[in-house]
């Protein structure tokens, strides 16, 4: 991902910032600027999540872009948050750890680097919460 | 609106061609298609070219110019566009052409399907497969493209009875009939062990239940209904052309392990045709993964949620079965150069119309393919049927 990319996102990752419509409470992560319900109807205003969520699906990637090659293999799941919506992001446990309906809580943490001296990225990990 | 037919269709091997340009590759499956349909280049009037990321695999853009150009067309002026929709790219460039026809814009189109993936490293090409979701909510965190077939997977399995060795099983089927196509990228069988051996790249999946990473082209030409016989004595009809859109990125959707935009593309085509799913001979869905077959079976309707795996263990999905399905090999045998695989599916079901489908011929007169972008964001359906 490119440098410029990444740091535009920069609130949004860094503190769990998604949306909400406050026409009809639906929440939104990753934010969305327009509520696929109430359309040009909806009012959305931002939402600081909890982060607390349970894992509705996971994977263990074991061959992964450039980018992310040295950490794996590493957990990826579908993230369900407890306001409602769904997010992927990797949970920082082991293979064997990973289940469905695991609890999960957010955490802050390096996501990747571009090489060994590149800008390194950080943002929303989980860790279990059992 | 007019009636559309395919009146030729051509393909290059599938596979490593480590010695063919991107653009020659286009050129050998087009001259093909224009060979089989008794058409010269300047009778065609436009072209259609599905292509994911040349830009990428092979950093050059301006597909369309390119494609017309050493197709012999640039001096004739022929209008040459290129679509792109992920690995649904060809089937979409398809069903523009068609679209392009039934409105009598256009009389003589050609479609085409073309990618050379094997210009980039494999961790190049993840990436750049990547693309095809959520870069910025998936791609970020780290999501590879079987990375998110994985967690349909899992999804999958967590809540129907689907086993691993059913899993497999597609695979296996896959490679049974890729054995008798020869543009096929893998033309040798293997067993339940073979794929439960190979290598974990997400889990649940493994090598084997991935779809390669391919270079390939794929061309068909086709006119209003009306004038094709001028050209052929086996027109094959274009009877529903259907697409439909879902979320972009999988953690989104209403569920993880149905592909709505299947259930709409599938339910469209048929009402289309107005055909019944018994009408259907066979279909040639996207089996980028093993999993992928499995939901499309059950999305576009010929089975229950949480059957398919069944069918296929019960051998109804292979060639002697009730429902022949991915009598080419799929993606799994064929390869998947994903803006070629698309119009290689549009030829294949031409082919077992037309009774030209050799060792792997089945009793066909309709038959449908199904071609998935992405992890289900955009699907495109045909049926096409024998006149
Ligand atoms: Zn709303």
């Amino acid at each position: 991902m490119s440098v410029s990319r990444f740091w535009r996102k920069i609130p949004q990752r860094y503190n769990l910032i998604g949306t909400v419509c406050t026409t009809c409470g639906r929440h939104f992560y990753p934010p969305r600027s327009l509520c696929p319900d109430c359309r040009r109807g909806g009012k959305i205003i931002d939402h600081q999540f909890k982060g607390d969520g349970e894992v509705v699906t996971y994977t263990v990637i074991r061959t992964a872009s450039d980018q992310f090659d040295s950490a794996t293999p590493y957990v990826l799941a579908i993230v369900k948050l407890d306001e409602g919506p769904n997010l992927t992001a990797q949970i920082v446990c082991t293979p064997d750890e990973a289940h469905i309906g695991m609890r999960v809580k957010s955490v802050f943490r390096r996501i990747a680097a571009d090489g060994e001296s590149g800008v390194i990225h950080y943002g929303t990990k989980f860790v279990p919460a059992e | 609106m007019r009636d559309v037919a395919v009146i030729g269709v051509g393909c290059t091997e599938f596979g490593e061609h480590w010695s063919t340009s991107f653009r020659n590759l286009f050129v050998e499956a087009g001259a093909l298609a224009l060979e089989d349909a008794g058409v010269t280049g300047e009778q065609i009037d436009a072209l259609y070219v599905g292509n994911m990321s040349a830009g990428r695999f092979v950093e050059q853009e301006h597909i369309g110019a390119l494609i017309a150009d050493y197709a012999g067309l640039a001096s004739n002026h022929a209008a040459s566009t290129r679509v792109e929709a992920a690995c649904a790219s060809g089937g979409l460039a398809f069903r523009q052409a068609v679209t392009a026809v039934a409105s009598g814009m256009e009389d003589i189109v050609v479609a085409a399907g073309v990618e050379k993936m094997t210009d980039v490293g494999t961790g190049a090409s993840v990436d750049t497969l990547a693309g095809a979701a959520d870069r910025e909510w998936e791609g970020f965190a780290g999501a590879t493209f079987p990375g998110l077939y994985a967690m349909i997977a899992n999804n999958y399995m967590h809540r129907y009875s689907l086993t691993r060795e059913q899993l497999a099983q597609v695979a296996v089927k896959n490679h049974d009939n890729g054995v008798h196509n020869p543009i096929a990228q893998f033309r040798q069988r293997i067993t339940i062990d073979t794929v439960l051996n190979s290598s974990l790249v997400a889990d649940p999946l493994r090598l084997f239940d991935c779809s390669p990473i391919t270079d390939g082209a794929a061309a068909v030409v086709v006119v209003p209904l009306e004038r094709a016989r001028e050209f052929t004595d086996s027109p094959v009809r274009v009877l529903a052309s259907a697409q439909a859109s879902d979320t972009i990125a999988l953690h989104d959707r209403r569920d993880i392990s149905t592909l709505d935009a299947t259930v709409a593309a599938g339910r469209r085509a048929f009402a289309q045709a107005k055909l019944k799913h018994s009408d259907i001979d066979l279909v040639e869905v996207h089996d980028c993964f093993t999993i992928a077959e499995i939901c499309a079976i059950e999305d576009l309707g010929f089975c229950a949620k949480g059957e398919a795996g069944k069918l296929t263990e019960e051998g109804v999905t292979a060639l002697g079965g009730a429902l022949p399905v991915n009598t080419s090999g799929g993606l799994k045998a064929c390869g998947h150069p994903v803006g070629a695989t698309g119009i290689k599916q549009i030829y294949e079901i031409v082919q077992q119309i037309r009774g030209e489908a050799g060792g792997r011929q089945v009793d066909a007169n309709i038959g449908m393919a199904h071609n998935v972008g992405g992890t289900g964001a955009t699907v495109v359906v045909h049926i096409l049927g024998g006149c």
